[in-house]
């Protein structure tokens, strides 16, 4: 029987999940808030990410968060380059070539490290995915926990910094006007370089997140791209709380679906809510874009 | 009876009215301008007759039937053809390609819709242009595709939005006779203008919209001495200046 | 299609038509699946090449057409043909109603490719899942070689008969592109707004578009499923046939009515190449076909036929 305390615990464990997944949509969100482009080479880069600290984790026997910062700030350069002088020359300012762009990359990524790494599905060694801590009557995970401080914190601090900072103020004035902005001085392909670099580095630390109780292979991050647009669609393209929001919702969502309908079903569940979340927004809200 | 009617309709946009309860209607074989201040609505209300913009309020009837509903190419197949003021070509086609795309619409056959596109691009002016890709095309150029492509589609009722703006007084000079010559075969024409020197020369009536209301219809020259006309351009109290100046 | 790429193609279709009679079982097999991929590849470009939505899920039409065309002979006992018929009206059902509902909410652009791969996920998932399709087994064909049974004892007849399917999609292609259709299509792709304006319904455009696309493509896979006489969901609705009927298209000139054809031989030859060189590497290949889309963005938008076409411009001048 589903008794109130099972509900509850899967509400929270859809939650912690839900964090996570919204760091991951908060990445593509800003992306798209500011570009105005879809990354596709998202859940590549987030596989990509994954398979690093695996690699520093287990290889290296680094302590896994201890991976995040060199990781983050890898792939923010790592971004910034992709943007500047790989994705932005290369799709001549056109929305469908940038897709088609970014859909060569992640191509070439999963099968790169496909390559690399073969089909095999890896964990972190150690027994972190059991480690436990009891809340009233629920026996919650310390790494989702963890993950879901970790993510919370992350949006926090990425609100603030294009709050606050100068940077970030630049960011949002290219989102808004990119002409205006750059009449007033700005350098928009810097900008946008800088904002799929940030874009980038969510991933590693969801990367970073995820891995003590996740699994990767070269095909994992297909599953969270179509879980991040996904959020992104539901929270409003572009909307930072709007990705965290969604993403807590979908954490819950999913987590009950899989209570109740089971997993096999559970992974068609997410591509069915995506086409549902598509088809029922009123098509001006994103339709108007070509 | 007019070819169209249109009666007391409203757009609001969110909170912003952008048309408030305005009427017009066109005789047939008429050349009818509509000017008004920018943001006064005019652009809305093209939409609203050819079936881009769906009126909140009102109707709009042709040829004494109600089309309020019809979408636009339903609208385009009974006659109504329109231009846009921010000209929209079909870039990676020819200049041809682009006309006959509008003459299909009655000529199902590829060699008659070819020999019409390059009659009607011919007559425009277009005919040195008519295998280059439309996107190579001139200000000037662009807009006397727009004219030609509407044209194409064999309307009774052409809407012309702003086809002189952007254009330098000789290229105005150029076209005018055109659109004179069009009416002559019959063609009636509804026209968003501001150029005064065209509309004066054209339009036999004319319809003054400001803050999406109709303020003022008549004769060219009337509607022109109109003191609420000339205080929707030239601000408040103007009209009143102007007489003392006089 | 202008004139100055009929030649090569010309001469393209006649070695094509040619090389089976004297070619070992491994060309052929080459052949049939580049052939395969041809067809796939023309469906693609009818929607996304004439007419405007880029999809990123034609595994959706392939894999419906394999499924029915196998489905109906192996449980239902219908002939090859019919099911191979069935499977083609099929893709252009599925199509008709992803269209219908995708084309209707709006979604154009990035949001079209997006809805189109969740669509071809789905199908994959239940195909995997469900009896009908053999779920994750897959389904085998039964070996009954004889030509009323859509199965010959040499191979050259199945290259052919691929080959009299690519020549009869181009040759629709070519009328299509000369045709008020083709010009409609076009109108949609380069300016909806001003399509309508001249009279055009756009939903009843696009609809006509992707209906077209998805039976060429359901003939692909029905082509596949009577050719290798083995299905399984990852095969029939999987990601790769989506991917590279986008590639050749992209590769080959998008809009062109020979793009396709040229584009898939390329990535093929290309494909086998790269496994000759770079021995048994899983996923090599496919490194290269993400990095000649992004090549091919970058510095090659008009394809293979574009190329073609301003090269002999050049030479004539």
């Amino acid at each position: 029987m589903y008794t109130p305390s099972i509900i509850a615990e899967a509400v929270v464990n859809g939650l912690l999940t839900g964090a996570v997944y919204a760091l991951v949509a908060l990445g593509l969100t800003l992306v798209y808030g500011v570009l105005h482009i879809i990354n596709f080479a998202h859940g590549a880069l987030l596989t990509c990410a994954m398979f690093a600290v695996w690699a520093l984790s287990d290889g290296l026997g680094l302590n896994v968060y201890l991976t995040i910062p060199p990781l983050a700030v890898l792939f923010l350069c790592l971004g910034y380059g992709l943007q500047r002088w790989v994705i932005g020359p290369a799709s001549h300012g056109d929305d469908g070539n940038t897709l088609l762009v970014t859909l060569g990359l992640s191509i070439a990524i999963e099968n790169g490290l496909l390559a690399a790494f073969h089909a095999d599905t890896r964990t972190l060694s150690g027994d972190a995915a059991f480690d436990v801590v009891e809340l009233g009557p629920m026996l919650l995970s310390r790494p989702r926990l963890i993950g879901f401080g970790v993510a919370v914190l992350v949006a926090v601090l990425l609100w603030a910094l294009l709050a606050g900072t100068d940077a970030g103020k630049a960011i949002r004035a290219v989102a808004k006007e990119k002409m205006g902005a750059s009449l007033a001085g700005i350098d928009v392909r810097h900008i946008y370089a800088l904002t799929f670099g940030l874009g980038c580095a969510c991933l590693a630390v969801a990367a970073g997140l995820l891995m003590p109780t996740f699994y990767v292979n070269p095909r994992v991050g297909n599953a969270f791209v179509l879980v991040a647009f996904t959020i992104v669609v539901l929270g409003g393209m572009g909307s930072v709380p709007g990705a965290l929001l969604g993403g807590l919702l979908i954490g819950v969502v999913e987590s009950l679906g899989g209570l109740f309908l089971g997993e096999s079903l559970g992974q068609a569940g997410i591509f069915v809510l995506f086409i549902l979340v598509l088809l029922l927004r009123p098509a001006g809200l994103f339709g108007a874009r070509a | 009876m007019s070819l169209l009617q249109v009666s007391g309709v409203t757009r609001r946009f969110g909170g912003v009215i952008a048309v408030n309860n305005a009427s017009l209607r066109v005789p047939e074989g008429a050349i009818v301008g509509l000017i008004g201040p920018n943001g006064a609505g005019k652009t809305t209300l093209f939409g609203i007759i050819s079936g881009f913009v769906t009126p909140s309020a009102g109707s709009v009837s042709w040829d004494g039937a109600d089309i309020t509903g019809l979408p636009p190419h339903r609208r385009a197949q009974a006659g109504i053809a329109r231009t846009f003021q921010i000209v929209q070509p079909f870039a990676g086609l020819s200049v041809v390609e682009n006309i006959a795309v509008g003459a299909y619409l009655r000529h199902p056959a590829r060699a008659d819709a070819t020999r019409i596109a390059t009659d009607i691009g011919t007559r425009l002016g277009l005919g040195p242009w008519l295998d280059r890709p439309a996107a190579a095309l001139t200000v000037a150029g662009r807009k006397r595709l727009e004219l030609a492509r509407a044209l194409a589609t064999g309307p009774r009722l052409l809407l012309l939005d702003e086809v002189l703006a952007g254009l330098n007084p000789s290229e105005i000079r150029d076209i005018i006779p055109l659109i004179q010559a069009i009416r002559a075969e019959g063609v009636t024409i509804l026209m968003i203008e501001h150029v005064m020197q065209a509309v004066m020369n054209l339009c036999e009536q004319l319809y003054v919209l400001a803050e999406g209301r109709m303020i003022a219809e008549g004769n060219p020259v009337t509607v022109c001495a109109d003191p609420r006309v000339i205080e929707a351009y030239l601000g408040h109290g103007a009209a009143a200046r102007m007489q003392s100046h006089a | 299609m202008n004139k100055p790429t009929l030649a090569p193609v010309a001469v393209l279709l006649v070695v094509l038509a040619v090389v089976p009679a004297f070619a070992a079982n491994t060309t052929i097999n080459f052949l049939v699946s580049a052939l395969i991929v041809t067809l796939a590849a023309q469906g693609w470009n009818l929607l996304g090449g004439f007419c405007g939505p880029f999809s990123f899920g034609h595994a959706a039409f392939f894999g419906t057409g394999a499924y029915v065309t196998a489905v109906l002979q192996s449980r239902y006992g219908v002939n090859a043909w019919a099911g191979f018929a069935a499977g083609i009206a099929a893709g252009a059902v599925v199509g008709g109603a992803i269209g219908w509902l995708s084309f209707r909410a709006g979604l154009r652009g990035s949001y079209f490719a997006l809805i189109t791969l969740a669509f071809a996920e789905v199908f994959r998932i239940v195909a995997n899942a469900v009896p009908l399709t053999g779920g994750a087994t897959g389904l085998l064909l039964k070996l009954d070689v004889r030509p009323a049974n859509f199965q010959f004892a040499s191979r050259a007849a199945f290259a052919w008969i691929a080959l009299g399917c690519v020549v009869a999609v181009l040759a629709l292609s070519i009328a299509i592109a000369r045709s008020r259709l083709g010009a409609q299509f076009a109108a949609v792709r380069e300016n909806e707004d001003a399509a309508r304006a001249l009279g055009i319904d756009v939903l009843a455009t696009k609809l006509r578009a992707i209906c077209l696309s998805g039976a060429v493509t359901a003939a692909a896979g029905g082509l596949y499923a009577q050719y290798f006489l083995y299905l399984d969901a990852n095969i029939a609705y999987g990601s790769w046939i989506s991917v590279e009927a986008l590639l050749a298209v992209i590769v080959g000139g998008i809009g062109t009515p020979a793009g396709p054809l040229f584009g898939a031989l390329a990535l093929h030859a290309l494909g086998e190449a790269t496994k000759l060189f770079a021995g048994a590497i899983t996923g090599i290949d496919l490194v290269l076909f993400g990095l000649i889309l992004v090549g091919a963005i970058a510095f090659a938008p008009a394809g293979i036929a574009g190329s073609l076409h301003s090269l002999s411009a050049r030479w004539r001048r």
